[in-house]
């Protein structure tokens, strides 16, 4: 009989998924106005389930700053077999990093999102199982089923609300991601097919095994696995679907698709960075010669994306791809102190990212026609506080002391100092981040400087509710830059854990696992038979 | 010299590919969606042969005959289930588009218009 205790690996994936079912039993508004009743029992579910996933995503996160690595076994299957999770640094930090990203959203949409369509807390929910999920499995195939949860959901999300541009976006974006998850089916089964397991910890000890043709076999297998995760990542040259989609889903939507990025670059830290890392054998260290260039890439291109961007939404879009190009970089120098850097600077960027989504549309519901178009128009309804609030983000995305993003960045540059390819690394991060401080003036000067007075002003100011709810993001922010010891502490550990790969092996293979069963797999039954 | 079964599945697999993927590759949400399809059991057909191919060989222990692999049998039925649901959405996408666009282009545009500009 195992302890309530031992059960909380499995939560952060329960708890929406039932949430979920709950809200979906409660029924849907029906898009009319007259049973709004239905629409604010959802929302209070839903904000009171994210808020018990945030004190879970907490008390696990607290749990792991230990250094125990919590194994939740799925049907007490040992585990090369049964499906496991495991919750080590980094997988509590994202699911906290989820939460944290998902609550002020949820008050945000509340506010009035979520009333535009029908089962957007349901839908909600699913995406934040999926998230969950993705974080916490130890299983490459079941890594595939969260990822289809979240993005089954994303694409209903994503058309929330509906219009005709939002279709015309949704159509290229679920038939990519379909298309990226055939092949995630393709690179998955050749994997199984050479090493004869899915599960992360084994494949980390069986993939230095595979040696001669198989291993170039194996290693196309991850490469294919590559361009899935960096698809999902927005990785040059598959970033250029991300603005268009997220630019035309619903600000709310947008806010947490902040976080659906940050899985495809999650995954390609426990699949490239930890399994096919320096241990590898013949195929050791195999995407480190691209990672690096790639990520380099994309953060110069979407630089250029955000400096010639005409619409808000689009320029958020584009810094987003930005940040994911440097936690990247930072994330191909396959060094322990980088990707300590990599993790500040996801966490940090997310919760900016998101923020910014929610506070362009509050600026832009106060422009009158011209919206979110970066031209000039009628003077905002509140320019202080929104001028303070859009301030404080850009000045953290650009990465200015002593906002978070500066620490991150600073990080990274003190990580990559010692590297050979220090120069194209400082050179990158630093001209990115000068280019995404001209974007972000333009606009900013723009919206809050640039007004013509002629234009009547007939907006009014955002609601309380909607304000508080973006103010949390970035205050979430300024948070970490306050915090910055104990979570450089916490980065840096999570950093050591995600490279001790023996200790992960021993914590999820236990005794039976390991060397025992390697000589069995991968299964070829009796060869006699063989037609 | 007879064909392997290994090579006669291999270019199954390959020409069903190929052809999901051409279809893919069309302008209309139709041919797109079929494409889709294609791929789709091309991809299920190749995990299933992932587990090697074997004949007179049931995925069940303990029946004295030799032992299929039941794993990818099993990782087959969920891609399965999930590319099912997925083309069941993809289709009513398919349709939703074609009603407020007036066009099955994936584009949502006619072919001889400009495309859209934002």
């Amino acid at each position: 009989m195992m302890g309530l205790l031992d059960q909380l690996p499995v939560m952060p994936v329960l708890l929406p998924s039932l949430t979920a079912i709950v809200l979906l039993l409660i029924g849907d508004h029906g898009g009319g106005e007259h049973n709004l009743r239905k629409l604010v029992l959802s929302s209070h579910i839903s904000i009171v389930s994210a808020l018990i996933g945030l004190v879970i995503a907490i008390q696990l996160m607290v749990q792991a700053s230990d250094g125990d690595l919590m194994v939740y076994r799925m049907g007490e299957w040992p585990a090369p077999f049964g499906i496991v999770l495991v919750v080590d640094r980094l997988s509590a930090m994202m699911l906290v990093l989820t939460s944290l990203v998902a609550l002020p959203v949820l008050l945000y949409a509340s506010g009035g999102w979520s009333g535009h369509g029908r089962y957007f807390h349901a839908l909600f929910q699913f995406q934040l199982m999926g998230l969950n999920g993705a974080f916490v499995t130890g299983d490459l195939f079941n890594l595939f089923v969260f990822f289809e949860v979240l993005l089954i959901a994303s694409y209903v999300l994503m058309m929330h609300g509906l219009g005709r541009e939002r279709l015309r976006v949704g159509v290229h974006y679920v038939v990519l991601n379909l298309s990226a998850s055939a092949l995630f089916l393709i690179g998955v089964a050749l994997l199984y097919a050479l090493t004869g397991t899915l599960n992360m910890a084994d494949l980390a000890l069986r993939v230095p095994l595979v040696t001669g043709p198989d291993a170039v076999v194996l290693q196309v297998a991850a490469l294919l696995l590559l361009v899935v995760f960096g698809f999902k990542a927005a990785l040059a040259p598959l970033s250029v679907w991300l603005p268009a989609t997220y630019a035309a889903s619903s600000a709310p939507v947008a806010a947490l698709f902040a976080i659906m990025t940050k899985v495809g670059v999650y995954a390609i830290w426990r699949v490239h960075g930890v399994i096919f890392g320096d241990t590898a054998g013949a195929s050791a260290n195999l995407v480190e010669p691209l990672l690096l260039p790639l990520a380099v890439a994309t953060s110069v291109l979407a630089v250029l994306g955000a400096l010639s961007a005409q619409t808000l939404p689009r320029l958020v879009a584009w810094l987003t791809v930005a940040s994911v190009g440097t936690l990247l970089i930072a994330l191909g120098l396959f060094e322990a102190p980088a990707w300590s850097a990599a993790m500040y600077y996801m966490a940090h960027s997310t919760l900016t990212g998101a923020g910014l989504f929610l506070l362009i549309e509050l600026v832009a519901a106060q422009r009158g026609e011209v919206g979110s178009r970066i031209e000039p128009a009628s003077p905002v309804a509140q320019p202080a506080l929104m001028g303070m609030m859009l301030l404080l983000a850009a000045a953290s995305s650009i990465g200015l002391p002593p906002l978070p993003g500066f620490i991150g960045k600073l990080m990274l540059l003190q990580a990559s100092s010692g590297h050979a390819q220090v120069v194209m690394v400082w050179a990158a991060v630093l001209l990115v981040g000068f280019a995404t401080m001209l974007g972000l003036a333009r606009a900013g000067s723009t919206l809050f400087w640039h007004v013509r007075s002629d234009l009547p002003s007939g907006a009014s100011g955002a609601s309380a509710p909607l304000v508080a709810a973006t103010g949390a993001l970035l205050a979430l922010s300024v948070a970490m830059s306050i915090f910055a010891a104990p979570l450089q502490r916490y980065t840096q550990a999570a950093a050591a854990q995600l490279l001790d790969r023996d200790a992960y092996a021993a914590a999820v293979l236990g005794e039976q696992g390991g060397a025992a069963a390697r000589t069995t797999r991968p299964y070829t039954g009796d060869r006699g038979t063989k037609p | 010299m007879m064909p392997s079964m290994e090579f006669l599945v291999a270019t199954g697999i390959g020409w069903i590919a190929a052809c999901g993927i051409w279809l893919m590759l069309r302008g209309r949400t139709f041919p797109v969606v079929l494409g889709l399809t294609v791929l789709g059991y091309a991809v299920n057909v190749f995990i299933f042969a992932m587990g090697r191919l074997w004949s007179n060989a049931p995925p069940i222990v303990g029946s004295g005959q030799p032992i299929a692999d039941p794993l990818p049998q099993a990782l087959v039925l969920t891609a399965i289930v999930i590319g099912f649901a997925t083309t069941g959405f993809v289709i009513e996408l398919a349709l939703r588009s074609r009603y407020e666009s007036d066009t099955d282009h994936v584009d949502g545009e006619p072919e001889d218009q400009p495309g859209p500009t934002t």
